[in-house]
């Protein structure tokens, strides 16, 4: 059978000479012919914490918001103590009162989720990012260029990262997205996993139905309600019995039992929309807390798409109350724009209609999309006179935050709220 | 209440008023419509609490009273009814319902108490003035093509409605509207009593209630002006509206004074052309571009998703050559509105304001922003 050493890069025939002292082998039927990978960051911004401070290595890391957000990642340590991402950090910090806690910086995280798709670009083009610490990899037909197989060059890609950007990421190889993807989930941390055609049906047998992309509790429920508590029961479940029983999304559901994905890897054609929310230490009514809320994220959005020089024309705001409905309001302009104020001017309005005073909102998000040029937006028109010159005003704001540091120049709003905020304040 | 009335009559005033009733409501009574009997006539009105149509109609009363049913039923079953039977309707005295007979149908439907019915207060009107129904079209027409729908701006949501000096002189009452992209002026005379009202803001809503009913308008229409409210009088119909509460951009400054290039077209000619260009256009820009030089138009829209659609014209231009860009559902939207045989366009440059007038009308004009091309 053929094997792959991922330490030293060995590959061939196993006939049980050694390769190098410390071997790492994967031995596969399939090794050689499959292409198709998904890629997967380890505890992706607890582990950029970790290496960029070694003091924390040895320590349970959790990323997260404030008091009151969530846990975005939390670093193995952590898990150890059955800390998981999504957990309320109020419940996270009962599991685990010795976590070290850190603010999200999702620039910095972005950047190096940039840094690690352009290496998989210098591999294929066929790269498709489905979040900003993971991707799916075509390598069909590459094999030549590189003088590899998929298995030897994704294995390279992978020591690669961990040499030069301190990080360590697990890949699952298969023949769809599907299975790429649980195979990655398989063996984590600093894992590679082959699920190959012959093992497919086996493996997804073994699977809990939770595992399978797109089934929650929810649904969990009610398959079991409908006599299929298992993956292998969905396996072998007359496709009529399950269509009566769960119509499309049962036989859909059978598909993802068998193996069977049929999606390609599609290069990202490009983002659609820009956006920004917070989870508020507390909840809040009142209209005039809100909007110093909202002008903070317009002020993201605009100095984010200042960045990319981009612009858009609808902007929607997203609101969830104290009971965790959520509501989202959009509006178009007649005008694209990158303008803070001219964000805050739509979104206060939409604000305005569902801030009545009483529902206690525990969110606020505000997305810009329909982009276009920024060379397009905030030219003003026959009667608005003012727009360019905001436009040059921001324009301003932003040369000088670019040159002496973000904190150089503020609005008096943004001061006002960023003051409240401050650890200690009784606000 | 008790009365008899004739169902064309009835049926014209419901159809007058229950287009102001919105589908949906959460205030059930502004569902209905008003029915008061007076001694011999019987009064329909109408709300959506931002305005109300009144219409009184003759009739046969013989019970005084007054009531208020859904607009929606009435409506759609007096339209049903056979053409010339005369309509029956009472409410017995603690009856919930109003009955209704014409011909052999009948209908019950329920009522709400007339007191609860919301009716705009008739005071403050301080101006007065009429105004020829074919006057008041024409200001209408030249202009709501260029009403807003921008929600920010609410205030550009209208027709705004003032007197003012013309060039010669005379005091004129003139209409403006403008979505930011286009603007539409169109004046005539102030009619006596109109000077000195305050400038007013006319929701587009209202404006499309008026035109409806200015179809049929015989008599001249009298308008009622005050800071929040605006009434118009049209035949036996009473619209009264609230103003849009905001201030109209000073439009004066961007109406391009002495822009030099001017071109002169045949209008229709234009028109059709433009329309037969605008078939490949995109569906968001709409964007079209004029070439100009010495005696010739060439229109050409460059869609690289559709194709490429070229149109040559002739026409009066001796200046330098240009070309400039323009959303051609604006271009065909003033072109429409031009009744004269040419149109006059007046360029600045590929960048600023385009004026466009009618040579058969000095009292309108028009501005378009050009699209860059």
């Amino acid at each position: 059978m053929s094997f792959l050493c991922r330490s030293c890069g060995a590959a061939g025939l196993d006939e049980g000479a050694p390769c190098c002292l410390v071997p790492r082998r994967i031995t596969h039927p399939e090794l050689e012919t499959l292409t198709l990978a998904h890629i997967d960051c380890d505890a992706f911004f607890a582990a950029i914490e970790k290496r960029d401070d070694p003091s924390l290595v040895a320590k349970p890391v959790i990323v997260g918001g404030g008091e009151r957000g969530v846990v975005a990642t939390a670093c193995y340590v952590a898990r150890a103590y059955g800390v998981r991402s999504a957990m309320p950090m109020v419940r996270a910090l009962a599991l685990c009162p010795t976590a070290v806690v850190k603010k999200p910086d999702l620039a910095r995280y972005r950047a190096e989720g940039r840094m690690i798709r352009a290496m998989m670009e210098t591999l294929t083009p066929q790269v498709q990012a489905v979040s900003i610490d993971e991707a799916y990899l075509d390598l069909a037909g590459c094999e030549a260029l590189h003088g590899a197989s998929a298995a030897a060059v994704l294995s390279r890609l992978q020591n690669r990262i961990e040499e030069e950007r301190g990080l360590t990421v697990s890949v699952g190889l298969s023949h769809n997205k599907l299975l790429a993807k649980l195979a990655s989930e398989a063996d984590k941390p600093r894992g590679f996993a082959i699920i190959g055609r012959s093992e497919a049906l086996a493996f997804l047998a073994e699977r809990p139905l939770n595992a399978l992309p797109g089934v929650g509790p929810a649904a969990v429920k009610a398959l079991e309600r409908a006599g299929f508590a298992t993956v292998s029961a969905l396996q072998s479940a007359e496709p009529t019995a399950l269509g009566k029983a769960l119509g499309e999304r049962g036989l859909r559901l059978q598909a993802m039992a068998l193996g069977r994905d049929e999606r390609i890897v599609a290069p990202e054609s490009g983002r659609k929309s820009l956006s920004s929310e917070t989870t508020l230490p507390q909840d809040v009514a009142e209209k005039e807390a809100l909007e110093d809320q909202l002008w903070l994220l317009c002020e993201r959005i605009s100095s984010r798409a200042r960045a990319e020089q981009t612009a858009g024309r609808v902007v929607t705001l997203t609101l969830k109350d104290a009971r965790f409905r959520v509501r989202t309001r959009q509006r178009t302009m007649s005008q694209a724009t990158l303008l803070a104020r001219r964000l805050f001017e739509e979104s206060r309005q939409l604000l305005a209609a569902e801030a009545d005073g009483r529902t206690r909102f525990r969110l606020i998000g505000l997305g810009l999309s329909d982009f276009a040029t920024a060379a397009e937006a905030d030219r003003g028109d026959l009667v608005d006179h003012e727009t360019p010159k905001r436009a040059a005003a921001e324009a301003a704001i932003a040369e000088v935050r670019n040159r002496f540091g973000a904190a150089a120049m503020d609005t008096g709003r943004a001061l006002k709220v960023r003051r409240r905020a401050k650890p200690g304040d009784s606000a | 209440m008790r009365l008899t009335i004739e169902r064309a009559a009835l049926f014209k005033a419901l159809s007058h008023v229950q287009s102001v009733v919105e589908r949906r409501n959460t205030i059930p009574i502004l569902s209905n419509v008003l029915l008061t009997a007076d001694p011999d006539r019987l009064r329909l009105s109408a709300t959506d609490l931002d305005i109300e149509i009144c219409e009184g109609v003759a009739a046969e009363v013989s019970r005084p009273g007054a009531t208020s049913a859904p607009a929606q039923y009435l409506h759609d079953f007096v339209r049903k009814l056979p053409e010339n039977a005369p309509v029956e309707l009472e409410v017995k005295d603690g009856d919930q319902r109003l009955f209704l007979r014409g011909g052999a149908a009948r209908l019950h439907l329920p009522v709400l108490p007339a007191a609860d019915f919301p009716t705009m207060p008739t005071d403050g009107f301080e101006n007065r003035f009429l105004i020829h129904p074919t006057e008041l079209k024409r200001l209408l027409d030249k202009t709501r093509f260029a009403i807003s729908t921008e929600e920010t701006r609410y205030y550009l949501n209208g027709i705004f409605v003032h007197t003012v000096k013309g060039e010669t002189g005379d005091m004129m009452l003139r209409a403006v509207a403008t979505d930011g992209h286009r603007l539409a002026l169109a004046e005539a005379s102030a009619p006596d009593g109109s000077t000195g009202m305050p400038g007013v803001i006319i929701p587009r809503k209202t404006i499309t209630e008026l035109r409806r009913l200015l179809d049929d308008a015989a008599d001249s229409v009298e308008i009622a002006v005050s800071p929040q409210k605006i009434r118009f009088a049209i035949n036996d119909a009473l619209v009264t509206s609230k103003l849009i509460d905001g201030s109209f951009p000073e439009y004066a400054r961007v109406i391009p004074r002495g822009n030099p290039r001017e071109l002169r077209v045949t209008n229709s000619l234009f028109l059709e052309a433009v329309d037969r260009v605008a078939t490949v256009s995109a569906e968001r820009s709409r964007s079209l571009r004029m070439a100009l030089r010495d005696g010739a138009l060439t229109l050409t829209v460059n869609n690289p998703d559709a194709g490429v659609a070229t149109e040559d014209l002739a026409c009066e231009y001796d200046q330098e050559a240009m070309e400039i860009g323009f959303n051609a559902r604006y271009l065909m939207d003033v072109a429409g509105q031009i009744e004269g045989e040419t149109a006059i366009f007046a360029f600045s440059d590929s960048g600023s304001p385009t004026l466009v007038r009618d040579d058969a009308d000095p009292h309108a004009l028009y501005v378009l922003m050009p699209l860059r091309v």
